[in-house]
């Protein structure tokens, strides 16, 4: 059997297979499929082959029906987060060698209703990141000749006093946060987000909390409401799977509890301090 | 018989919103905040290819550094075809940008004191490289996506796949778009139209770009009308990873990295960028910091002389970081650590990472005024999609995110002010002009061909490859040629095998492969056309050097509905730097010296 290279393999893939190895990929495609269902694949094993890979040559080979997310093929766009024997990962940095010889189990990411086969739905992710405010409030205030409420064509003066001071001591207080590639696996390894999908989530929660620790940033009060309410960070009940599947390290149960910390102390401000002070 | 379609309105429409479409959609949103803007993307903005972009953006900051020097930078880099207006004009406002990022927040690399930091980088005379560590790229398109969800008249459709614009009465007017969940059509309807759909790498076989850069915008507007530009010049990038092309960074390079043959050898110094510098001492536009097209075919020439590394991946020379010690490597270069780690279980810190030339790049695109406008008005174009004129034959390391940000705002600006300035749509020729490519794409949904399109895509890529590739031979690029028409007469006959309609990617795949063969014709016959070597585009036949009096001009295509491009050339706007021998290393220090520059 020949093996063709698929375009983002070696051009030195074996031309003969002395081995396989079985993926079975859940199915599910609206309209024809009544409900998902397993379907295996028999296909080469090579060993520098990540899922991906083994992906696109079922893709090009066998059955050009299976549809997934992918693009970078480097663990950055986060588009290809899928569960792999029930374990959420990116399916460009997971490797056959390493189930090799058992079979693999592909299934589309959990906790996310399946849009078809390995296809989730993560329209309900960019509402949370919305809610959140993820971006820089109030940033002309701190530009170097900005004035606290200027409008908008303010900008261009500010802009020409140039960049803020941000010393890497205090780049390093929210940085790791800024890591967060939206590939939404802390989604399908949380069990609050999966019993109540209101839950904001470890993502949403790290972009909120990569902001309130910017120095540039005084925003904290304004994404406050989508933290403390009940879907907020209160849901967590620190189990912190979220942070063990993270493919980028960037913690987000730490986040959460940051978050929680800076939750409470406000709340306990909000009784020490008149209104106006805090 | 065509199906039924629904029809969105707006004031600007943006299609990619990757960089240079976040940026624009940006600059509409704020100089008209009652304009509806609506950005259309075949992914998720934070999914697009901006994300892969690692070591840096340009911006001269330091005061040292001069804008004319980034100018005579950019323009030796380019070998005299870029536009020195338009290099003027970028690198004037390139830094503002930077700004501008810092101020929504990008998290920039710092200085002790809270400044930012700034990196050497291949071609250019004085640092002014802005990075966030190696992540730039990645850090640049999620600053900008999430900047951009504070402006409500920014409407989003992602994962709309655009098909075809709609040009009526000699203006841009909408696009077709497929809505990937669905597989709905929609007809979206504006008064000015900013395409920043980005570059068209997947052509070739072994590259550094997503699964998504397949140059979909450069082909609509093409197909619309549109010129393209100086196509035959695609960038290879000197360090991909052997077989998968991932890319890896300038950055180490720009860090102290070096760059060794089989035995050893710093073999650049055989090839104009000598004297070896000391190890641990980079020296600007010496050895490693010299511009890509150069490095690139240094490993080509190494290769045929036997003094690549063999693996088991391909041959590649050895990228070597491991006196930059641990500690500075997971500070500067963490990606590149975990890159190496995964893709070829190498430690960057004990041990040199294989790599090799990839391509990377299109220098080439719609073409553009300076204003980004392109032939047809109320169409505008930005970043790698687009030809403006900045890079010329070979781009320099950490423009392109500058080049996005610049023009993405000029684009955004432009396609406010003209929506402002039209009037409504006439939505009866519009939607009839609709019906008709909404038929002739159900039409390719619904063939029954006997192609299949995985296999024209390895076809064509390959075929690129060898005829297109670093070096470039008349004979052997007109069989390459020869071959892009086979498979696009084949490509006709092509058979979509999947006839469901939610996320179809096969018919989507099938509709990208058609945009990548337009434009791998317009590449092939440009290059082929082309006699000379300049830049990125270099031959080893009869046209081993820069012909100034024949080719000081760029290659412009138009389409023609009989499947043959329209060849024609346009002058380069030259200013103030006229052509002379591009020179790297101790000449490029004797040429200075002779000049009287500093």
């Amino acid at each position: 059997m020949t093996i063709p290279a698929t375009d983002n393999t070696s051009e030195t893939a074996p031309s003969k297979s002395e081995a396989g190895i079985t993926l079975e990929i859940l199915r599910y495609i609206p309209g024809t499929h009544s409900e998902p269902t397993f379907q295996r694949f028999e296909i080469p094993y090579v060993e520098d082959w990540s899922m991906l890979d083994a992906l696109g040559y079922i893709k090009d080979e066998l059955d050009s029906s299976l549809s997934y997310r992918w693009s970078c093929r480097m663990a950055v766009c986060g588009s290809c987060g899928m569960m792999f024997d029930g374990v959420p990962k990116l399916a460009c940095e997971t490797f056959l060698r390493d189930y090799y010889p058992r079979p693999i189990r592909v299934e589309p990411l959990e906790n996310f209703g399946i849009e078809r086969d390995l296809v989730i739905d993560q329209e309900p992710f960019l509402e949370k990141l919305e809610s959140v405010k993820p971006y820089i409030i109030d940033a002309m205030a701190n530009a170097p000749s900005g004035k606290p409420g200027a409008p908008a064509g303010h900008e261009r003066e500010t802009i020409q006093a140039g960049e803020n001071r941000q010393t890497p001591k205090e780049l390093a207080l929210f940085d790791q946060y800024s890591m967060c590639i939206n590939c939404l696996l802390c989604y399908s390894a949380c069990p609050q987000f999966g019993l109540n999908p209101a839950f904001l989530g470890p993502a949403a929660i790290s972009l909120a909390h990569r902001y309130n620790q910017d120095n540039r940033d005084q925003g904290n009060a304004d994404r406050a409401p989508a933290l403390n309410e009940e879907d907020g960070v209160w849901s967590c009940t620190f189990v912190g799977y979220c942070s063990e599947v993270c493919p980028k390290s960037v913690d987000p149960a730490s986040a959460i509890q940051q978050e929680k910390v800076r939750g409470a102390t406000d709340w306990a401000l909000s009784w020490l301090l008149p209104k106006g002070a805090r | 018989m065509s199906e039924a379609f629904e029809t969105v309105h707006a004031d600007v429409i943006v299609i990619g919103a990757g960089g240079a479409g976040l940026r624009s959609a940006i600059a509409a949103a704020q100089a008209n905040p009652a304009a509806k803007v609506a950005l259309i993307s075949k992914v998720y903005p934070m999914r697009s290819h901006t994300v892969c972009a690692e070591g840096g953006a340009a911006g001269v900051v330091q005061a040292h550094d001069s804008l004319e020097n980034h100018f005579n930078d950019t323009v030796s880099g380019g070998d005299w075809l870029c536009d020195q207006d338009v290099v003027d004009y970028f690198t004037h406002h390139a830094t503002e940008e930077m700004v501008q990022l810092e101020h929504w927040g990008c998290p920039w690399s710092r200085k002790e004191d809270g400044s930012a930091a700034v990196r050497r980088f291949g071609g250019m005379k004085i640092e002014r490289t802005w990075y966030a560590a190696d992540k730039t790229g990645f850090h640049i398109l999620h600053t900008l996506f999430q900047t951009s969800l504070q402006y409500p008249n920014i409407h989003r459709f992602d994962e709309f796949f655009c098909t075809d614009l709609i040009v009526d009465d000699g203006r841009c007017q909408g696009v077709i778009a497929i809505e990937i969940k669905t597989g709905d059509i929609k007809v979206f309807l504006g008064k000015a139209i900013v395409l920043a759909t980005g570059g068209a790498g997947r052509v070739f076989r072994f590259n550094t770009n997503g699964a998504i850069v397949t140059g979909d915008g450069m082909s609509m507007a093409y197909r619309a009308g549109a010129v393209l530009r100086d196509m035959e010049f695609v960038q290879y990038h000197p360090t991909g990873l052997p077989g998968s092309g991932v890319l890896i960074t300038e950055g180490c390079r720009g860090e102290g990295g070096i760059l060794l043959n089989r035995h050893g050898y710093r073999y650049l110094q055989d090839y104009g960028l000598g004297p070896e510098t000391p190890i641990g001492k980079p020296e600007n536009k010496y050895m490693e910091l010299g511009p890509r097209d150069k490095l690139s075919q240094a490993f080509w020439h190494e290769q045929r002389k036997g003094n690549t590394v063999p693996t088991p991946l391909g041959d590649a020379v050895m990228l070597d970081l491991t006196h930059l010690g641990e500690a500075k490597l997971l500070q500067r270069l963490p990606m590149i650590c975990s890159l190496a780690r995964h893709y070829v279980g190498i430690d960057p810190a004990k041990e040199p990472i294989p790599v090799r030339p990839a391509v990377h790049y299109t220098m080439g695109g719609i073409r553009t005024d300076i204003h980004t406008q392109t032939e047809i008005a109320g169409l505008y174009a930005a970043g790698e999609c687009s030809s403006i004129g900045l890079h010329g034959a070979n781009r320099l390391g950490s423009n392109s995110l500058a080049e996005l940000l610049v023009f993405g705002k000029v684009a955004g600006e432009q396609a406010a002010d003209h929506a402002s300035r039209q009037p409504p749509c006439n939505n009866d020729t519009l939607l009839s002009f609709a019906k008709d490519k909404v038929a002739e794409l159900t039409a390719l949904r619904e063939q029954k061909g006997t192609e299949k399109a995985s296999r024209l895509r390895h076809e064509m890529a390959a075929a690129m490859e060898k005829a297109f590739g670093i070096y470039r031979l008349g004979d052997e690029m007109q069989t390459g040629l020869d071959t892009i028409n086979e498979l696009r007469a084949r490509y006709k006959q092509v058979n979509v095998e999947d006839q469901s309609r939610v996320f179809n990617t096969e018919f989507l795949t099938t509709l990208e492969l058609g945009s990548c063969l337009e434009l791998a014709q317009v590449m092939a016959t440009s290059a082929l056309q082309r006699k000379e070597s300049r830049g990125a585009h270099q031959r080893l036949d009869d046209y081993k050097t820069r012909d100034d009096e024949k080719y000081l001009r760029h290659t412009l295509m138009r389409y023609s509905p009989d499947g043959k491009p329209i060849l024609d050339y346009e002058a380069v706007n030259i200013t103030r730097s006229q052509p002379k021998e591009r020179a790297y290393g101790a000449a490029g220090e004797q040429q200075n010296k002779q000049e009287g520059g500093s």
